[in-house]
């Protein structure tokens, strides 16, 4: 074991501050956390070019512990504040941290018009299938059938698919990792980060407080299990019949192209606008 | 600068580049839509940017965004609109973000009348997002008042990190008078304080020096956090009372012990006058005239125009309305910034005249009320 002061990832925690953290023994929005740390230090980048903006529910509380310029906003509208500091700080880097009920339920219009702008934000959804924080509601992915306290009888709605919902949107990044597969994961955010325009990553997670004890999923560790079993990348599915493939979590890059960044087409505006003033 | 023939939606976008306003998120709305269209055009012009939002909700939010980084930013909408900003209205007011929030009020409830002016939000602006928060709301009735005011709303602000609504209506709105700009460098124009501590001594959200801590943009080297939770000095969420208890006296206070600062108004009280008229908005120029055709008859009339809506003025409503007999308070609406002045001058003395319709008030119903016995 390293030291505390010599672990890298501690450089980019507000470690003296706001430890221990509020999420449950065993919860998997730490490790997306740890992903995207190892992400952003391969990276090199600044903490103070480095803005995180989240929403409310449990993965809205991430930005409390980074070292970054943070931001705690309203439910579901984490990409909407976040499109604001983009566009007078077309520099930074931004980050939008939201839940699967916070990006695509309350936020589900923030989600796919920031998609269709192609804006230059990375968006990470963790998905844990319910509403975690109010204490385990059906959210816009729990699997239909699934029971959760607001869905006694079992779910009748379909989950969204976030990866399909964001390349149609028009996102120009989009993948998918689990936090079982957690290095793959930092590769997978790493790559987002780096895309010019609007990066989707799933970060699919779990909730073992919630929906593992309603749905008798068994522990954070059994989820985790389950997710090793069930996950199968983009590669090995293609070779995948559609049989074999139901109830199987897809994982890998999904969607990238180039197409203009939006602070960046907007800079262009900006330049003819100012220049026609200057001839006038 | 030149007089010119000049919309009351024009003057809020004049008045707004001339304070230094340089990123508009909004969501087209009748009866504020022109100032969007200006502003598309105008805000790429000197470096500013413009950016049409998915719907009201993340207008505001990106107004917050915007300010967050250093930039004075502005929304502009009506009623319906008005009431989808109210969720982030209450996150910039407990995050103390500085930030304008136009409502050119049409009447309502619902989609009502889009095109028919009301003053049916004033106490929404003051009310409308849940919890007790502090607020700033003006109301101006003129197109040069819109052009004033919205450079007051500015620099209020800035000043106290605070949302300040400028409670416009259809009627100023819409409507063109001719009006000469003063020029831009007779303009007294409030920039936020900066942060002039190291990053490890800042605290966004104290500061012993004054009680309105300076913000520092992001991006600059000042990593802190921003929460619409109750936070402590520095940003960080609290459920410690003392904690809280420290917020809510200084974010009050802020706004409280300012007051002379924050309220203007307009009075035309001729000593010995008996009645009061007090409007605002457009219905002060009908109040304004009212009084006019009074006095032609002899009536000892005076008048009170607010510009400041909230904080109530209730100073000055209070001094003038001690002399007189009566107290009229037209309004568009059923009946509602009445309620304060009759909180201040007691339900005896107040005459309401209403008119929630879409039809303004003419002078000749407020003459009716001051000449009732």
């Amino acid at each position: 074991m390293r030291r505390y002061e010599e672990n890298r990832m501690y450089r980019y925690l507000r470690r003296h501050k706001k430890f221990p953290n509020v999420w449950c023994p065993g919860c998997g929005i730490g490790i997306v956390m740890g992903a995207l740390i190892r992400a952003i230090d391969r990276l090199g980048w600044e903490k103070d070019d480095i803005a995180m903006v989240s929403g409310i529910g449990c993965s809205g509380r991430m930005p409390v512990y980074m070292d970054f310029n943070t931001m705690h906003t309203t439910h579901g509208r984490a990409l909407a504040f976040a499109t604001g500091l983009k566009m007078v700080k077309p520099k930074m880097h931004v980050i939008a941290i939201m839940g699967d009920g916070d990006a695509l339920a309350i936020g589900g219009n923030h989600f796919i018009h920031a998609a269709r702008r192609n804006i230059g934000i990375t968006a990470i959804v963790i998905n844990n299938s319910i509403y975690g924080m109010t204490g385990g509601q059906y959210s816009p992915t729990t699997p239909t059938g699934s029971l959760a306290t607001t869905a006694p009888y079992g779910n009748i709605d379909q989950p969204f698919p976030i990866c399909e919902l964001a390349i149609a949107a028009g996102a120009t990044f989009v993948a998918r990792g689990t936090v079982y597969h957690a290095v793959e994961l930092d590769r997978l955010i790493e790559k987002a980060l780096v895309h010019e325009g609007f990066s989707v990553v799933e970060a699919v997670s779990y909730c073992h407080t919630t929906f593992g004890r309603i749905n008798k999923l068994g522990t954070a560790v059994d989820m985790l299990r389950w997710q090793k079993e069930n996950s199968v990348t983009r590669e090995a599915a293609a070779k995948m019949t559609p049989e074999q493939l139901q109830g199987k979590i897809v994982r890998g890059i999904f969607h990238e192209r180039e197409l203009p960044e939006y602070t960046a087409a907007y800079a262009k505006i900006i330049e003819q606008a100012m220049a026609a003033q200057r001839k006038a | 600068m030149a007089a010119r023939l000049m919309q009351g939606n024009e003057a809020c976008v004049e008045g707004a580049l001339a304070a230094g306003c340089r990123f508009f998120a909004g969501y087209p709305i009748t009866p504020s839509s022109e100032i969007a269209e200006l502003l598309s055009r105008r805000l790429p012009q000197v470096g500013g940017s413009f950016i049409q939002m998915e719907d009201e909700i993340a207008s505001i939010a990106a107004v917050i965004g915007a300010s967050v980084g250093g930039v004075k930013a502005m929304t502009a909408t009506s009623g319906p609109g008005f009431s989808l900003m109210q969720e982030n209205i209450g996150y910039a007011a407990m995050a103390e973000i500085p930030c304008v929030i136009v409502n050119v009020q049409r009447t309502g409830p619902s989609t009502g009348l889009p095109t028919k002016p009301a003053q049916g939000d004033v106490m929404q602006a003051r009310w409308g997002t849940h919890g007790d928060h502090p607020i700033i709301v003006l109301s101006p009735s003129s197109v040069m008042e819109t052009f004033l005011l919205t450079v007051r709303a500015f620099n209020l602000s800035e000043k106290y990190r605070s949302p300040v609504i400028l409670l416009m209506d259809e009627v100023v709105g819409h409507m063109r008078e001719r009006v000469e700009l003063p020029p831009p460098e007779s303009l007294e124009i409030t920039n936020r304080v900066a942060a002039h501590v190291p990053p490890e001594w800042y605290f966004p959200f104290e500061d012993p020096s004054t009680d309105v801590p300076p913000l520092a943009p992001f991006g600059e080297g000042y990593r802190y956090h921003i929460t619409g939770l109750f936070h402590d000095r520095a940003g960080f969420p609290t459920e410690r009372v003392d904690e809280i208890d420290a917020w809510i006296a200084r974010a009050f206070g802020r706004i409280e012990q300012h007051r002379q600062d924050i309220i203007s108004w307009e009075e035309d009280f001729p000593a010995g006058s008996r009645v009061l008229v007090v409007a605002y908005g457009a219905t002060a120029r009908s109040a304004r005239h009212a009084v006019k055709l009074a006095r032609a008859k002899r009536y000892r009339v005076g008048f009170l125009k607010l510009e400041t809506i909230w904080p109530f003025p209730e100073e000055i409503t209070e001094r003038l309305a001690r002399q007189c007999r009566r107290v009229i308070v037209p309004e568009m609406n059923l009946g509602q910034l009445a309620l304060e002045v009759e909180r201040v001058v007691g339900r005896q003395k107040v005459r309401r005249v209403n008119l929630a319709n879409g039809e303004m008030i003419t002078p000749q119903q407020i003459l009716a009320a001051i000449e009732e016995k």
